[in-house]
Order: structure tokens, then C-alpha cells, then sequence
């Protein structure tokens, strides 16, 4: 199919995904039921910081560490369950999904191009969760020392990779109905645990750390982090100092191409089984 | 009367029997707290806290099969009903809407219930989390107080949802993390300070959690209220909620009745 094609789907998947998203109610209602809750998650672990350390101040780079985490995790959280939730929106709610199969699109750009609409709304919810870190809680973050190139480079490999996990969950959703949100929601909380998302990864017993060590997010974390914080306060406490920024964006790159590898089998084979199950349009009510 | 019982056993039955059914989503019912319990726990010993916050964690996170079976179970029902197009048999039927909302809250305590004890057990052993019941029946009136006051706040806003369109799945959405917030569900809620413990107590968890704390950890549960203190607060709140759900539905049901609004769906 050629590239205008995909990216005229990609162009009006998004629209479709913020319209249904945000066409239904004031625009500040919207945002506040958009940005409430991941922003409410973060201030837990910000409580759960102060009532142990009293205090930012009192270990600064642990706070970052931790608040940092936790903030860019909302695009895990966010993004991957918007792009499995195409597949139960529009087979199970809307009931459109057979439609799309007819049309002359690639479904895999159609769905990135829906989860386009929270990855928007979790951007804002991060922006703004930044600016409330730096200018209410005293996040030690100077922007004017941030690098910006491995922040970018790191944010669209991380951003690739949660992408290709959503579409290989979207392609199990198609053939678990009654058990995707479990599925997916386990997967997403198996990395917020295992990811070293809220604290250093050497914390978790031997075997969850090398769980950890295979999973990307691990790495795009700790690039983000690297990036925000240049120098090394954040080496210090991630249990990643023995490796270099570099080592660690090729462990980025090729963990990513694997997971992009493998989320295109799946969903194949989901989306054949499927077709040949009759699923593409069931309806189970779950 | 046997009609209302009937409604509301009726009701609680496909809840009880659905939880024994579907073994699978016991499975990840009790998985998925038993994560985010795992992360908190690994935090909370990351900072270096004392290992009562851990208790807490695992009582939090328990509790939250609660809280979550209250908002998606409870408040959100009659928008769900509305949407298969349930709402407009049951509002045929001669039936109490209460009783109707009653069954549901049985039936959803049980389901609750399952999960939380099990999320509960599996804390304790695998984090190996060491609580001490002093006094089992004070905990047991705290705890039956508590859920009595949830299911009742989740039966007012089953009423006042009951006309709400996406709305309504927003504001349940709204009402997961914020809550676990202010009410304190892994952390004592005093550490919030004074004024917002106490705007936050108006949801009977936060008294409840606080409560059952202090049972479970003593001093060092850094308590916000004498637990005496906290039940008769519960009493009154679960007294309050319990009447206001049945004016709220009565009132939502006639508005609804009036705009036509009972069965219209893809709001």
C-alpha cells in the first residue's frame, strides 16, 4: 500500500480518535477527567516519598528518580491501553470494526493513528505534571541542562516501542475478549513493577531484575533520565552507572526492533485467527 | 416485601455466581492489586521506611477490590444497564428500585470480598507482612460499618448516574486514583494535613482505612481520629448515604421519566 495511503489512514484514524475522545463534553471538562487521574498517581508516590523522607530536599535525586519515573510511565499506562482499546471500541461498542476491515486501510495504521489522541493528552498530563514538580514540589530539574538529543532520540524509541506493544496486545485482544483488559492491564502493571519505574531495579530479587534487564521500557527510562539529569546522579541510583549512555541506546535500539519484530507476528497471527474464528465482528458484551 | 427480597436476591445472584464462575478473572483480580502492591511495597523499602508502611500497602490494596467494585460495580450500573438496555426492564417491573441497588451491593460485597481477602492473604505471605488483630471485633464493626457506607455512596451515585452518558464512565474513572489519594489507601491520611483528612473523611474509606489501621498497627499507624470516634462518624455517613441514594434515585428516576432520557443510549 503506498505511503500517501498509510498516512491519509494515520491522518483521519487520529481525527476519528480525537473527536470520539474529546467531542462530547466542554473542552475543561475534558481536560480535567483527562489529565486528574494519571496526575493523582504520581502525587501518591510523592506522599508516600514525603511522609518517609520529610522532605524533597532531603534526597533530591531519589525524588527525581521516582517522580520522573512515574511520570513518563503514564505513557506506557496511557498510550499501549489506548491502542488495545481500538479493538474493543470499535468491534464490541461501536460495532465498526467490520467496516474497516473492508475499507482499503491497514488496520495497524489506523490503530496507531487512534492511540495518536492519548498520546496528546498524556504529553499534556506530562508537561504539566513537570512544571507542577519544578514549581510546587521543588523538582531539582534545569531545563537549560537537559539533553535534548538523547531526550529525543529516547522518547521516540520509547514511544515506537509502547506503540508496537499496544498493536501486539491489540492483535491478542482480537482473540481473548473476556480476558484482554486483564491481560493488558497485568502487562502494563508487570512493567511498572519490573521496569525500575519507581525505584532502582536492584531492589527486586535476582530474578525480576534480569525480567527487567529484557524489557526496553527499562532502558528508555533510564535514557530519559540520563537525559533530564545530565552528570550522574541518576547512574548512581539506577542500578545501570556500570553502563554508558550509549550502550544502553543500543540496548534501546535493538530491544526495540525485537519487540517491533515480534509485535508484527503476533498480530498477524491474531489477526488470520481471527478472521478465521469469525471474531472480527463478535460482539461478547465483556 | 418477599417481591423486594426476591428483586434483591435476584439481583446479588448473577454477582456471587458470576465471581465462582469465571475463575480466570478471579485470577486477575487478585494479580493485578497484588502488582501494584508489589511496586509500592519495593518503593516503600527503596526510601527506607519502616516496614508498617508495607502493611499499609497490602491493607490499601486489598481494599481498593472495594473501592473499584463500588465505582464500576455499583456507581456505574444503571449507565451500563441503560446501554444493553436493562434499565428499562427493570423500571417496568413492580419491584423497590433500592432493593434492586441492595442486591447489587450484596452481590458485589461478595465478589469484593474474594478478591480482597485473597489479595489480602497472598500480601501477608508473599511480603510477609506482619499485622496483630487486638481487637477482632472492634476491626469486624469497623470493617461491616465501612462497606455499609461505600455500597451506600455507591448506591447514590448509581442513582445520580443513572441519566449520565460517557459521563458517567469518566467520573468513575475520575473517582480511582484521586481517591486513593486523598483517602489515604497507602499512606496515613494524616500525613495529608488536617484540612484536606478532614474534607477527605466525607468518604467513608478514608475513616474506614484510617480505622482499621490503627487496629492493625497501633501507634504507628498515625492514626487521624480515636477509632470510637471514627465508627460514629462511619455510622452517620453510612446512615446518610443510605438516604440520600433513595431521594437521589426517586428524584433522578421522575427527571429521567420527564426528559426521556431512561433508555436513551450512546450518550
Amino acid at each position: 500500500m503506498a505511503v500517501s495511503a498509510h498516512l491519509r489512514t494515520f491522518r483521519h484514524a487520529a481525527w476519528l480518535g480525537w473527536q470520539m475522545e474529546s467531542n462530547w463534553t466542554r473542552p475543561w471538562l475534558f481536560m480535567i477527567y483527562s489529565i486528574a487521574r494519571p496526575i493523582a498517581a504520581t502525587l501518591i508516590l510523592v506522599v508516600m516519598f514525603l511522609v518517609v523522607k520529610q522532605g524533597v530536599a532531603n534526597d533530591p535525586a531519589m525524588f527525581a528518580f521516582t517522580y520522573l519515573g512515574s511520570v513518563f510511565f503514564m505513557f506506557v499506562a496511557q498510550v499501549m491501553m489506548g491502542a488495545t482499546m481500538v479493538i474493543m471500541e470499535d468491534r464490541e461498542h461501536y460495532q465498526t470494526l467490520k467496516q474497516l476491515y473492508i475499507a482499503p486501510i491497514s488496520i495497524r495504521v489506523y490503530i496507531i493513528g487512534r492511540a495518536m489522541s492519548k498520546l496528546l493528552l498524556t504529553s499534556v498530563s506530562v508537561v504539566i505534571s513537570i512544571a507542577f514538580g519544578i514549581l510546587v514540589l521543588g523538582l531539582p530539574l534545569d531545563l537549560g541542562t537537559v539533553d535534548w538529543p538523547l531526550f529525543a532520540a529516547a522518547m521516540a524509541l520509547g514511544i515506537s516501542c509502547i506503540l508496537a506493544i499496544g498493536i501486539a496486545l491489540a492483535g491478542i485482544t482480537f482473540l481473548t475478549a473476556k480476558h484482554s483488559s486483564g491481560i493488558n492491564e497485568g502487562i502494563g502493571g508487570a512493567f511498572y513493577l519490573l521496569c525500575g519505574t519507581l525505584f532502582p531495579l536492584t531492589v527486586l530479587p535476582s530474578w525480576a531484575q534480569a525480567v527487567g534487564m529484557a524489557i526496553p521500557l527499562t532502558y528508555w527510562l533510564e535514557l530519559v533520565r540520563r537525559s533530564l539529569y545530565p552528570g550522574s546522579a541518576m547512574e548512581a541510583i539506577s542500578g545501570l552507572g556500570a553502563l554508558g549512555s550509549g550502550t544502553i541506546m543500543l540496548y534501546l535500539v535493538v530491544s526495540t526492533l525485537a519487540f517491533l519484530a515480534a509485535s508484527t507476528l503476533i498480530f498477524r497471527y491474531a489477526d488470520r485467527r481471527a478472521r478465521r474464528a469469525g471474531k472480527v465482528d463478535m460482539t461478547t458484551s465483556y | 416485601m418477599p417481591l423486594n427480597l426476591r428483586a434483591a436476591v435476584g439481583r446479588a445472584y448473577p454477582r456471587v455466581i458470576g465471581a465462582l464462575r469465571e475463575p480466570s478473572w478471579t485470577f486477575f483480580d487478585v494479580l493485578l492489586p497484588l502488582l501494584g502492591i508489589a511496586a509500592y511495597i519495593y518503593y516503600y523499602r527503596a526510601l527506607g521506611a519502616a516496614s508498617s508502611f508495607e502493611g499499609f500497602v497490602v491493607l490499601g490494596g486489598a481494599m481498593t477490590a472495594f473501592w473499584l467494585n463500588v465505582l464500576w460495580g455499583m456507581a456505574s450500573q444503571f449507565y451500563w444497564e441503560k446501554e444493553i438496555g436493562n434499565l428499562q426492564l427493570f423500571l417496568v417491573s413492580p419491584m423497590s428500585r433500592m432493593a434492586l441497588l441492595a442486591g447489587m451491593a450484596l452481590g458485589g460485597m461478595f465478589s469484593a470480598g474474594v478478591r480482597a481477602l485473597s489479595t489480602l492473604f497472598l500480601g501477608l505471605i508473599i511480603f510477609d507482612v506482619h499485622m496483630t488483630v487486638e481487637e477482632p471485633l472492634f476491626l469486624a464493626a469497623v470493617f461491616l460499618v465501612t462497606l455499609i457506607a461505600i455500597y451506600g455512596m455507591g448506591m447514590m451515585f448509581a442513582s445520580l448516574f443513572m441519566l449520565y452518558g460517557r459521563d458517567a464512565w469518566n467520573i468513575s474513572n475520575l473517582l480511582q486514583e484521586p481517591i486513593y489519594l486523598v483517602s489515604g489507601f497507602y499512606f496515613p491520611v494524616r500525613a495529608l494535613g488536617p484540612w484536606v483528612s478532614a474534607a477527605a473523611s466525607i468518604i467513608p474509606i478514608t475513616l474506614g482505612l484510617d480505622a482499621m489501621r490503627q487496629l492493625l498497627f497501633g501507634e504507628q499507624a498515625l492514626g487521624l481520629l480515636p477509632v470510637a470516634t471514627e465508627l460514629v462518624i462511619l455510622c452517620v455517613l453510612a446512615v446518610a448515604f443510605l438516604v440520600l441514594a433513595r431521594y437521589a434515585l426517586r428524584y433522578m428516576e421522575r427527571l429521567g421519566r420527564k426528559e426521556g432520557r431512561l433508555t436513551l443510549r450512546w450518550q
